[in-house]
């Protein structure tokens, strides 16, 4: 980008101020570290100047939005055009409960829905499994049956928004029960738009919330993702996610890396059923997680798009720009929102949220001020949506395409970014894949490490937490927090009966016999998994049948 | 503690939540301090974790949780642990526990609850200073 002698003449610039300004400088004021790292422990200079970028090549390595390599964006005017989508993650309670805030945030403004299943459900368990105990409704709505699904999307129009749904283990009996409202309510399965989060490998490193063993959690995945490809056009079938290995301790780094890494084991997965590249890659899409350091953030977002391009390109061999483009969905970083002055986490978010935007994000979460110490309430949710507005309408960072573009520190960090990920997949490539360096626990030794060194770090002042480990006063909490009735678990229980009691019974076991037998067959599921949730089979029984052909996951410990 | 015995340590995840980064660099942590620790992984029973505790022969349990279902499974572990007659260990408990649930866990048995921001010094001289005596 820059000529050989510019290049050269600022080489020797650099020079002479080192040794003048900048010595006569240091004499009078040190600096306040011998090294600053940003948080993969990449090294950071003091300045960087156009030496740092000096190889780039404006037309290879950022190109123009809405092309190869897409660095710069997926769409040509980005934010001019549309805003990203303002999803908010949500859902507590029972189906009713859930319903009612989705129409409160559809009201205040909100763009797409985004469910938050409890933990029962996500671990495909019914309400009333003595598994569940304590958990119904707790941490996300409670959804046991089509019946509780019917519930939550009742007067919700699903041809006019997109739902993401958070579920993994279960995303095939999910996906099925939203098909099969949407048939109810008339709306063509070609213009049912959302994502289900269906990414299977990272759940045995990162979220952990496995029912089934690697291999045949990943022929789950790839049944939806070919299921999409061939009926629900306008599905997202997976959301290959990094959100999760940043929170279980991972560096911006390790995130990017395993994630796309993620990404190209079911890009193998699938074309191993058949599909072509182009059939299905233009509807993959990523999760991230936005931590505090701004500028990394932003790179990493860069630096994925370029990659993930490149690999489609390379090693997938397509000329389809749309199986390129890697679009996003963000969330600001639960993990460094902390419990003291908690009104602190706004400011948090606000900078997550913005270099989210700066880093080109197609739809984005941001967390409420009061999430580490209890669900949020509605008004610290308000808040949060906030934020974003306020990023989006008043911060002046959406009149151009890729605003931090040419920054000398963004771009070295951005190449940086994408040479180390690389790395990261030779070495998992020579150790024979995701889920060989799963069983070895590769990835989450390598995450253990990182999630100590940070607490470590912490601990020792090294790194400052405001409000934690330095400006510390003494506080109550005064906010108020959101408390799910104890009611819900016992209503919940109590439509579960009524539903087993009403429903068809030879119906439902004809139902799930069929699926016992198409997996015993290692078909497809989907169809017969759609029938099963019409024939109002449980979540619960249907993930026992599917465990008595699988098996369950048994966790490998690492500490 | 029996002279030349490490102090042992159980730490155990009740609940379906899988937020085990605190619990491991916990484990870690009071491993690097000297004890030996034993952790669970995930999702275990309040029956599971008073028969590992039992089974194991330790001194202290760290409770790790962050589902919001303490006030369930709280109260079970540690009827459970009297039941099986082991009054001397020494409880604490960690994870998204609101300040205003502390006083109820208390009361149950729990002898502390750290909250986020905890440094893991602080946890690690907390179980020095608190493990039971033993006989």
């Amino acid at each position: 980008m820059f000529e050989k002698e510019k290049i050269e003449e600022v080489k020797q610039e650099r020079g002479r101020w080192e040794q003048t300004t900048l010595q006569n400088w240091l004499k009078q004021t040190r600096e306040r570290k011998g090294e600053f790292h940003d948080h993969s422990g990449m090294a950071i200079k003091r300045v960087y100047t156009p030496e740092d970028i000096k190889n780039m090549d404006y037309m290879q390595d950022l190109g123009f939005p809405g092309e190869y390599p897409f660095t710069r964006g997926v769409h040509a005017t980005m934010y001019r055009g549309r805003l990203w989508t303002m999803r908010m993650f949500a859902g507590f309670g029972t189906a009713a409960n859930t319903n009612k805030r989705f129409k409160y945030l559809l009201k205040e403004g909100e763009s797409g829905l985004s469910t938050a299943f409890d933990y029962p459900t996500i671990m495909g368990y019914d309400s009333d499994h003595p598994m569940a105990m304590g958990e119904v409704g707790i941490c996300g709505v409670a959804v046991s049956s089509l019946q509780d699904m019917e519930v939550l999307f009742s007067g919700i129009p699903l041809d006019q928004v997109t739902t993401s749904m958070t579920i993994n283990g279960p995303a095939p009996m999910l996906l099925a029960m939203y098909v099969a409202v949407g048939d109810k309510e008339g709306v063509p399965r070609e213009e049912l738009g959302g994502t289900t989060q269906n990414d299977n490998l990272k759940e045995f490193f990162a979220q952990k919330l496995c029912i089934f063993p690697p291999k045949a959690s990943v022929k789950l995945t790839t049944d939806i993702i070919e299921y999409c490809a061939r009926h629900l056009p306008r599905w997202n079938p997976v959301s290959i996610s990094g959100y999760h290995i940043r929170e279980a301790g991972a560096t911006a780094l390790q995130e990017l890396a395993f994630t796309l890494y993620d990404g190209i084991s079911y890009v193998e997965s699938t074309i191993e059923r058949g599909l072509k590249v182009d059939d299905f890659a233009p509807r993959l899409s990523f999760f991230f997680a936005s931590h505090n350091d701004f500028c990394e953030e932003i790179a990493k977002f860069r630096a994925a798009r370029r990659i993930w391009a490149k690999v489609i390109k390379e090693r997938f061999h397509t000329k389809n720009p749309r199986s390129m483009w890697m679009r996003m969905h963000i969330q600001t970083s639960g993990c460094t929102l902390t419990a003291q002055q908690p009104l602190n986490n706004v400011i948090r978010t606000t900078i997550q949220a913005l270099a989210a935007a700066c880093g080109g994000t197609q739809s984005l979460h941001t967390n409420s001020f009061d999430e580490a110490l209890a669900l949020p309430s509605e008004k610290a949710v308000r808040v949060a949506l906030r934020t974003q507005q306020i990023v989006a309408h008043e911060s002046g960072i959406t009149h151009t395409v890729d605003p931090m573009a040419g920054s000398f520190y963004i771009e070295a960090l951005t190449n940086e970014m994408e040479e180390k990920a690389f790395e990261y997949f030779r070495k998992i490539d020579d150790m024979g894949g995701a889920i060989t360096a799963i069983e070895k626990g590769f990835f989450q030794n390598e995450i253990a490490d990182s999630a100590f060194k940070y607490q470590r770090e912490i601990d020792e002042k090294k790194r400052t937490v405001v409000g934690v480990n330095e400006y510390a006063t003494e506080e109550d909490h005064p906010i108020e927090l959101l408390r799910v009735d104890p009611k819900v678990e016992k209503d919940q229980l109590a439509s579960l009966q009524k539903l087993r009691k009403e429903r068809d019974q030879r119906k439902a076991n004809e139902a799930l016999g069929k699926l016992h037998y198409a997996a015993e067959k290692n078909g497809n599921l989907m169809p017969l998994m759609i029938d099963a949730v019409k024939a109002y089979a449980t979540l619960g029984e249907i993930t026992d049948v599917l465990k008595t052909v699988y098996g369950e996951y048994k966790e490998l410990i690492v500490i | 503690m029996r002279s030349g015995r490490k102090i042992r340590v159980l730490i155990a995840k009740p609940g379906l939540d899988s937020h085990d980064r605190g619990a491991k660099v916990v484990a870690r942590a009071l491993r690097d301090g000297g004890m030996e620790v034993i952790y669970t992984g995930l999702r275990q029973t309040p029956e599971q974790i008073a028969e590992t505790a039992l089974q194991e022969d330790v001194d202290v349990i760290g409770l790790s949780i962050l589902s919001g279902a303490h006030r369930t499974l709280f109260p079970r572990i540690m009827e459970l642990l009297k039941q099986k007659g082991m009054n001397d260990v020494m409880v604490f408990a960690g994870g998204i526990i609101p300040g205003e649930d502390v006083p109820e866990i208390k009361k149950c048995g729990i002898k502390e609850v750290f909250g986020p921001g905890t440094t893991t010094e602080t946890i690690v001289t907390y179980v020095f200073d608190n493990v039971p005596k033993r006989a």
